[in-house]
């Protein structure tokens, strides 16, 4: 029927996972190792077009642009990383809390989501990073805060759906404690759906980590994450240096794809029906 | 049929419980943010060479000290009553303030929307009939990378091509800079529009196609389809018999519930554009620790949301009498 290809499906998700998870920790890598470099102003050679030299182009201050940019990005994946990790874990106990824990604490939650879910995101951050003080914390706990909400809908359907199958019922029977039942039975079954949820989040905190920086609302100058490279860039775009701009962003848009990639992948390898969904 | 009534009067009630409880969140990060307002807006040097006594004026002004309870409740008496209190920063009545910053950023939100919309479900359709194909592929692809890309710097490109290197379109605000007030023509208004919906618009197409793709790729696998194509329908006449129905009504819920995010993007569009809409105003507002301004546009906005998210859960009602029941869906 079809073409012999050169892999198969498999052996695709596996090569694609592999390649944005190595590409993921090269950024990383770089971005510590080049973080006194990312500093380095040079009055020499400012303003320089991309060239072999620079590949990415120097800013006004004479900084090397592909280093910077390197360094915005790891630090925006720290962020993003922090943040999903604590916005995955709110929604695992938040999701499982409302699942279990009676109808009070279901409708206090669900009204909970409804709520975040009512502001729109981008203003929410704003007021919680303004309420923390604008800084890093401000905007880890801002994104760790507005991203749960999905996830923690989706698992507490999970549960809700695995607390009705005959096995847990048959072990309720059997006098198992709820500590136990939650333990061996609804766990395993949970952790797939948490981890892809949890890769899921990274895209997002990371865009709107770069966005809330972007706005003036994030990091400080000093710290060359990408939101605060690009805000910058805006003001020089007018003056026709557009490279501030295109590549700082293109890397942005590169991580968050490989982030989606590698979210799609471990979805595909962990649960292989959804594939056919 | 009877329990329409009875549905909506709770939805209303839980609307405005939600919407209370909003303006304390908002009320309550505000007051609890370490930045002091008089510093962010009058300045470290400026208020070191003012009188104990202007000081105590500003602090006055920006309510430093009111209790903060106190102060809530008198806003919220005077919200009831129809009065926003007075914008710190613009000195001008709330009301009026966001009056005119939600018709620029309306303008410009209902055209991303609408435009959005339309190409999303047409995209959405176009690709999950032609499930695997180079066209599904295309348009996948596309979405996978609209979906990545940041707002802003979307915006920062097209700014960059057509402002900065073809000129065809101006730079920012809404209307030409120097040109008074009755001199603005429509026209005007619309050519400083243009750039900030269509960036509106790109991004929020992805969402909705890719959703419009799996529906259409549902129906397309169905019986109905099944047996409509051994009759020997094809193409165009096969979607509008079959598939469009279908495939509209989800579609369209989805629209009504995504005005969250078109408003999270116009923020970010706005502040690029330096477009005066209530989004930049949201920034500034925040930025400068406006109280009354701030509250007021969370307030709008939730509103908005709220408002789209009551109308999807009632056209689901509307349109699929499974739910109507009571039947819950994810």
């Amino acid at each position: 029927m079809k073409k012999k290809k050169l892999m198969n499906r498999r052996q695709k998700v596996l090569f694609g996972l592999c390649f944005s998870v190595l590409f993921l920790i090269a950024i990383c890598i770089a971005g510590v190792l080049c973080t006194e470099e990312a500093r380095v102003t040079d009055f020499s050679r400012k303003n320089i077009a991309p060239c072999l030299q620079y590949l990415f182009g120097t800013d006004w201050l004479g900084r090397d642009m592909l280093v910077r940019t390197l360094k915005g990005m790891s630090l925006s994946i720290f962020i993003g990383i922090l943040s999903a990790v604590i916005s995955a874990v709110i929604a695992l106990i938040l999701g499982i809390a409302s699942a279990t824990m009676g109808k009070r604490v279901d409708g206090f939650i669900t009204w909970l989501i409804d709520l975040i879910m009512g502001i729109p995101h981008m203003l929410l951050l704003i007021l919680i990073s303004v309420a923390l003080g604008k800084g890093f914390k401000g905007v880890v706990i801002g994104v760790a805060f507005t991203h749960w909400t999905s996830l923690a809908r989706l698992i507490r359907a999970e549960v809700i759906q695995l607390k009705e199958s005959s096995y847990i019922k048959i072990a309720e029977k059997l006098g198992k404690s709820k500590w136990y039942i939650a333990k061996k039975h609804m766990l395993p079954h949970l952790i797939p759906q948490f981890v892809v949820g949890l890769v899921l989040i990274f895209p997002h905190a990371i865009l709107h980590e770069s966005s809330i920086t972007f706005l003036g609302f994030g990091l400080s100058t000093e710290q060359p994450a990408i939101g605060i490279i690009l805000s910058e860039a805006m003001k020089y775009l007018v003056m026709g240096k557009w490279w501030l701009a295109l590549f700082p962003g293109l890397f942005l848009v590169l991580t968050v794809i490989l982030f989606y990639v590698l979210g799609e992948s471990l979805r595909k390898l962990i649960d292989p029906g959804s594939v056919h969904e | 049929m009877k329990k329409w009534p009875a549905y909506m009067g709770k939805q209303f009630v839980r609307m405005v419980l939600l919407i209370v409880v909003v303006s304390i969140v908002t009320f309550a990060l505000m007051k609890a943010s370490p930045i002091d307002p008089l510093q962010a807006n009058v300045g470290q040097a400026a208020l070191g060479s003012m009188s104990q006594e202007q000081i105590e004026k500003l602090q006055e002004y920006w309510g430093v000290n009111t209790p903060p309870v106190k102060q809530y409740l008198e806003w919220a008496k005077d919200f009831i009553k129809g009065d926003m209190g007075v914008s710190l920063l613009y000195r001008q009545p709330v009301t009026k303030v966001i009056g005119v910053k939600l018709g620029n950023s309306l303008f410009l939100m209902i055209f991303a929307w609408v435009l959005s919309g339309i190409l999303g479900i047409v995209l959405g359709v176009i690709a999950g009939m032609n499930r695997g194909k180079t066209v599904d592929k295309g348009i996948k692809g596309y979405c996978l990378v609209i979906s990545s890309t940041p707002t802003f710097w979307l915006a920062l490109l097209l700014l960059m091509i057509f402002s900065v290197w073809l000129k065809l379109l101006p730079i920012g605000l809404s209307v030409p800079i120097g040109v008074e007030a009755s001199g603005v023509t429509f026209a005007d208004r619309v050519r400083h529009a243009i750039l900030p919906a269509v960036t509106l618009s790109i991004t929020g197409v992805s969402n909705i196609a890719l959703h419009t793709r799996e529906k259409m790729i549902d129906i397309m696998e169905s019986d109905y389809v099944l047996f409509a194509r051994s009759r020997g329908e094809t193409g165009w006449k096969l979607f509008w018999q079959h598939g469009f129905r279908n495939v509209l009504l989800p579609a369209i819920t989805l629209q009504f519930a995504s005005i969250s995010e078109i408003f999270g993007g116009s923020v970010l569009v706005e502040q690029v554009f330096s477009y005066p809409g209530l989004g930049q105003a949201a920034v500034s507002a925040g930025l400068g620790s406006d109280m009354p301004l701030l509250m007021a546009i969370t307030i709008v906005s939730a509103l908005f949301v709220f408002g789209g998210n009551l109308i999807a859960n009632l056209l689901y009602g509307v349109i699929d009498p499974r739910i109507r029941r009571g039947g819950a869906k994810g």
